[in-house]
């Protein structure tokens, strides 16, 4: 389908399947769950247009497995989920780390732990995303903070899991997916997308697992002439499992230095007001839209305050904290958790600045006259 | 037919370090070898093979052979297979799995797949035990044997595989056992020229565990048991349930005819396509 670029008015779960099917998603699996559901109802109706696929599958496990098979045969592919549907999926995220299979998962936080507030804003699910499933694995998770920046954010997401052969999550606030702006989307031809790296050699020289020089290895697709094994034992660089420690080293230490690499470009980060700054707020997801407007109101009474604003959460955007650490006195981290993304912060900081946390579990937002409020009160 | 050393040959990956992970006198090795026969005698390609397994002894099987090869997470080798079909739909996809890989924590999957009659073809390795993990009970353990976490007896009620996956929809159901070499050769070959999903249950031995445990006997011991108790659907429907007790009827069980889900899901996108043309003029 054509789309004009024209403004549209839009929820953010429409624009998240909007930039799948603008990047070139051409297969979804998903099972139902609050609020996340528009995503998949979207793509059921819209992906057969196109000639994708969409299937309802028994429960998120299975959706999962599903789009993991699919992108070993070739498709680009996404699901949608939330907390307890993200918890389920977590054992196969692991597989698709560990075999390096390009999906993107959009988990629409809710209210937790267990099925928690199922329509209420949250971002309990910062350290799930980073560390849920288990052993060692790499990760990149974005999250978007407007309507706008779900459909870029899922178009770089998939963009990102093609190039690095590696699950992305979009990690979005319930109040992003359902909160309904006025967008203006790119044309379909002008979306950028990126396509997984093919080996080009003879079957007979194909190594499914040897890194090429950007330290991701080519994949194929099932069904084009390569055989080859793909498992979640750790392997060597034929795909099959492998007891030898040098092995062993070089298959987990090959996942993380692929993303290493793509550190700089993985990360997105935006800076408002930061040039002269002495406190900063460090936010992403709804709350930098409370933190916008709080940074306005701050402005205006002459405190001297900036926003770092985290597009990108795993891998942590580090050099965001760094670049300002010697001209700032006190930085703020306001989030819809106990204190995720603000134990990261206080890690990069090593006591250089004041960090602050402000919490909220209640399934409500902190809004900009609260920040306002606690930011004043460290200044002083 | 084909000589086994043609068979290694062909079939087996010739890059892969051997020996195997399974132990002497294992069953899975019986069945993986009759699989590649049936695959050779309808002589398909390689490439359009897709060999998909869970975890357990069966998982490891696709390792092995030199087809595009998918060893998934345990129970949930259905849900990759059936991604991959989708994505796929031209290739023959099969999977392996074992009692408890397919009955116990892949239970969900295998009833639904069963149900959406997605066509892949589901080989069953029964051999009523987990045996990767040295012998516990599986939803497939006669009730009253032994396994290492009931020794003494299993209190639980065994699935009946067959009649599981005929209730929810399967539209072929075969089952023989590792001693019908034969049987089993013809059985998988029917399965997989079966257009939706077939699910092949082979009795087979674990004379490791449970074997041991139950005093069954060498893994020989265990063969001749499935020679005794198999009973071939031709002969058991002209037997009485008295007769047939304890028996194990063997054969193609049921076979049926019902809309196959790739291809229904083709006709869905040719719908929308002619939909959305139909808005656009």
């Amino acid at each position: 389908m054509s789309r004009k670029s024209s403004y549209q008015l839009m929820q953010g779960n429409e624009a998240v399947a909007e930039g799948a099917l603008a990047a070139g998603v051409n297969f979804f699996a998903g099972y139902p769950i609050t609020p996340s559901t528009e995503v998949a109802e979207i793509l059921a109706d819209r992906l057969p247009a196109n000639g994708g696929k969409f299937i309802q599958m028994e429960d998120e496990i299975g959706s999962i497995a599903a789009i993991i098979g699919a992108s070993i045969g070739g498709c680009k592919t996404l699901t949608a989920t939330s907390g307890p549907g993200f918890s389920l999926m977590q054992e196969n995220l692991g597989f698709a780390c560990l075999a390096e299979i390009p999906l993107v998962i959009v988990n629409v936080m809710r209210g937790g732990p267990s099925t928690g507030m199922p329509t209420s804003p949250s971002q309990g699910d910062v350290m799930q995303s980073r560390w849920g499933t288990h052993g060692d694995h790499p990760i990149i998770v974005l999250t978007p903070a407007t309507v706008e920046e779900a459909f870029q954010y899922t178009v770089k997401a998939v963009n990102l899991a093609e190039k690095y052969r590696n699950p992305v999550i979009l990690l979005m606030d319930e109040v992003i997916a359902h909160m309904r702006a006025r967008v203006s989307l790119p044309p379909a031809s002008m979306v950028e997308k990126v396509n997984r790296v093919q080996p080009n050699m003879p079957p007979e020289w194909y190594l499914p697992y040897e890194r090429s020089a950007t330290g991701v290895a080519p994949m194929a697709s099932f069904g084009d002439g390569y055989r080859y094994h793909v498992t979640g034992l750790v392997h060597d660089a034929k795909g099959y499992p492998t007891a030898n420690p040098n092995e062993c080293r070089d298959n987990i230490r090959g996942l993380f230095t692929k993303i290493e690499r793509g550190f700089r470009e993985i990360c997105m980060v935006d800076y408002e007001c930061m040039d002269d700054a002495e406190h900063a707020i460090v936010a992403y997801g709804s709350m930098v839209l409370s933190a916008r407007s709080a940074l306005e109101q701050l402005r205006e009474s002459g405190c001297k305050v900036g926003l770092i604003k985290l597009g990108t959460l795993w891998p942590f955007p580090r050099f965001a904290l760094e670049q300002y650490l010697p001209q700032l006195k006190t930085i703020l981290v306001p989030e819809l958790n106990m204190g995720q993304i603000y134990r990261e912060v206080l890690r990069v900081n090593a006591g250089k600045a004041v960090i602050e946390k402000l919490n909220r579990v209640n399934g409500t937002l902190i809004t900009p006259n609260e920040i306002v409020k606690t930011v004043k009160g460290l200044i002083r | 037919m084909i000589s086994n050393s043609q068979l290694v040959n062909k079939y087996f990956r010739h890059n892969k370090k051997f020996p195997h992970i399974w132990c002497p006198g294992c069953g899975i090795g019986i069945i993986l070898g009759n699989m590649l026969r049936a695959i050779d005698a309808l002589a398909l390609d390689k490439n359009d093979i897709a060999f998909v397994s869970g975890i357990g002894c069966t998982g490891r099987a696709p390792v092995y052979v030199d087809f595009n090869t998918l060893h998934t997470t345990h129970g949930r080798a259905l849900p990759f297979a059936t991604g991959l079909k989708l994505a796929r739909p031209e290739m023959k996809v099969i999977v392996a799995t074992g009692d408890g890989d397919a009955t116990a924590i892949g239970g969900n999957h295998l009833i639904h797949a069963c149900r959406r009659n997605i066509d892949i073809t589901t080989i069953i390795f029964n051999n009523y035990i987990y045996g990767m993990t040295g012998g516990q009970y599986s939803p497939t353990t006669p009730h009253g044997d032994k396994a290492y976490t009931c020794k003494l007896g299993n209190i639980e009620r065994p699935f009946n595989i067959s009649q599981l996956v005929e209730a929810a929809g399967a539209t072929f159901v075969g089952r023989t056992t590792s001693y019908h070499t034969l049987q089993l050769q013809n059985i998988i070959k029917k399965a997989i020229l079966h257009k939706g999903f077939s699910v092949v249950e082979v009795i087979t031995h674990c004379p490791t565990t449970y074997g041991r445990i139950n005093k069954k006997g060498s893994a020989v011991d265990m063969l001749r048991w499935q020679k005794e108790v198999a009973v071939d659907k031709s002969r058991a429907d002209k037997m009485d349930p008295k007769e047939l007790e304890g028996k194990i009827i063997t054969g193609v069980l049921m076979e049926r005819e019902l809309p196959e889900f790739c291809e229904q899901y083709d006709t869905i996108i040719e719908e929308a396509q002619n939909q959305q043309q139909g808005k656009s003029k």
